[in-house]
């Protein structure tokens, strides 16, 4: 039922854009409409479609990773040395606040305008959030387990590896969930400013020379590309949760 | 010979108000297969003594002596059972009674053996490979104890580890804890709120004062029965006696 409600809705959509368009009700020169986006992705699968989706995807995935993996090391290490964690605390709030996107231009600079700055973008926004909600995690970990554990005497290596990790691998993949958007985000403004190839280059460089179908149709394509990364780690996080034995 | 001697422990700590002495003169000792309960009213430092005598805390003075040697730190000697069952919820029950020996590495096949002996003696060992969250509140604190029991500990500390548990599930456990822990003439230490389970469970009982906490009295606990079990010495008429005097003094001090 709900699923006939939802295709129902979708066809209905791109029907009414259609006739909307073929009626004069919009200008399709500056909105597009479905007929003219079909062509558009005939046109673009004979050109390079796959190579654009496969840019955009490759910067996010690996930005995201790094992010992730480097992270959630650093929360280790910020959970560890109660020391170094006080020393980093207002230095972690500002990095926090500050929007990431706002220090493209500089990676840019640093790093060469190119991919590498691209994947460093999104690798800056997915680190910043993964240390904070993995520290997090870990501190708020049950301190009836970790005293537990103390009474049989283990090390703190231990208690991380026993207790305070295998509790929080749920937030380890709901961090995932947020960050896989976020650091597509991020690779999207990259592409915006300097790229040659991606989803977001043919979306900025359609609106620069005026073929809105291609906007269009790469926003389409983007949107679908971002809900299948986010069904991936959804994916992932339930064939883990079976192999822990949850 | 004494498998524990307390020496004189005394414990102070900071707190906003100045520095406040939480136990005081403690000394007494147990001998092997011996069952002390400790009572005494809330907050006067029951847990804090007992946290002591494992090697989670260093008192201010005094010494803790285990088959003779100082306890410096976590006693590899002693177990203890907290209030709440803390077994991990995503390892199996048969992991979950294992953790104890990976933590001290100590996972020999004699070891595991006696692990699964224990489960065996307390029915659970079909549960095995279920998860805590399948298992009731009675048997949770069983696997629990299990945990506890596997490392072989010489002394068996007990930290109100029954108090969560609803009225009649607490008196089947410690009805069947008992059992267990006088067969393999295990050591116990036990401090409760509950005075009638500590003369149902105690050789004898040791009263607290309120803080700073001194031992008022060590009671002797005798029925005159050796096959007694914390059930059936509940209608010796000795019990009640037993109660009024514990409760005498528990409420002398107010």
């Amino acid at each position: 039922m709900v699923l006939a409600w939802q295709i129902g809705i979708l066809v209905f959509l791109t029907a009414a854009w259609e006739i909307a368009a073929r009626v004069g009700l919009i200008d399709s020169f500056i909105l597009s409409q479905p007929s003219r986006i079909w062509n558009t992705y005939v046109n673009m699968a004979q050109n390079d479609l796959l190579l654009h989706i496969g840019v955009t995807v490759y910067e996010t995935l690996t930005g995201f990773l790094l992010g992730v993996v480097t992270g959630t090391i650093l929360a280790v290490i910020l959970w560890w040395s109660d020391f170094i964690s006080k020393v980093s605390e207002p230095y972690l709030v500002v990095l926090n606040s500050l929007p990431k996107i706002a220090l493209g231009p500089v990676i840019i600079i640093l790093v060469g305008a190119g991919t590498e700055a691209i994947i460093f973008m999104a690798l800056a926004i997915s680190l910043i959030v993964t240390v904070l909600e993995m520290l997090n995690g870990f501190r708020s970990t049950d301190k009836e387990y970790i005293r537990m554990a103390a009474t049989f005497g283990a090390t703190k290596r231990q208690i991380f590896t026993k207790i305070v990790f295998p509790c929080n691998i749920s937030t380890l993949f709901n961090s995932l969930k947020i960050n896989i958007g976020l650091s597509l985000v991020g690779v999207i403004a990259g592409e915006f400013l300097v790229s040659k190839a991606g989803l977001g280059y043919l979306i900025v460089y359609g609106g620069q020379v005026f073929k809105l179908d291609l906007v269009m149709a790469s926003v389409i394509i983007l949107s679908v590309v971002a809900a299948l990364m986010y069904e991936g780690v959804v994916l992932l996080q339930k064939l883990v949760m079976r192999w822990y034995g949850h | 010979m004494d498998v524990l001697i307390v020496k004189d422990i005394e414990e102070n700590y900071q707190a906003e108000n100045g520095e406040i002495t939480a136990l005081k003169n403690i000394s007494f000792s147990m001998k092997k297969g011996e069952f002390i309960s400790i009572v005494g009213p809330s907050g006067c430092g029951k847990s804090t003594l007992l946290s002591i005598i494992a090697g989670l805390l260093r008192p201010t003075s005094g010494e803790v002596l285990v088959n003779g040697e100082k306890v410096d730190g976590v006693s590899p000697h002693i177990g203890y059972m907290l209030q709440k069952d803390n077994l991990l919820a995503w390892r199996s029950i048969y992991k979950n009674v294992l953790f104890g020996l990976e933590i001290r590495g100590q996972m020999e096949p004699e070891n595991i053996a006696r692990a699964e002996r224990l489960l065996k003696t307390y029915g659970l060992y079909e549960f095995r490979d279920k998860y805590p969250y399948q298992l009731s509140g009675g048997m949770r604190q069983r696997v629990a104890l299990i945990r506890t029991l596997a490392v072989n500990p010489d002394i068996l500390l007990l930290d109100e580890a029954f108090s969560a548990l609803d009225y009649q599930t607490r008196l089947t456990v410690t009805d069947d804890v008992y059992g267990i822990l006088k067969q393999e003439q295990i050591t116990t230490l036990m401090v409760t709120h509950d005075i009638p389970e500590s003369i149902s469970m105690g050789d004898r009982v040791v009263i607290l004062s309120q803080r700073p906490a001194t031992i008022k009295e060590i009671l002797e606990i005798d029925f005159e029965d050796d096959a007694r079990t914390p059930l059936s010495c509940r209608n010796s008429p000795k019990f009640s006696k037993y109660f009024e005097h514990i409760w005498k003094e528990l409420k002398s001090d107010e």
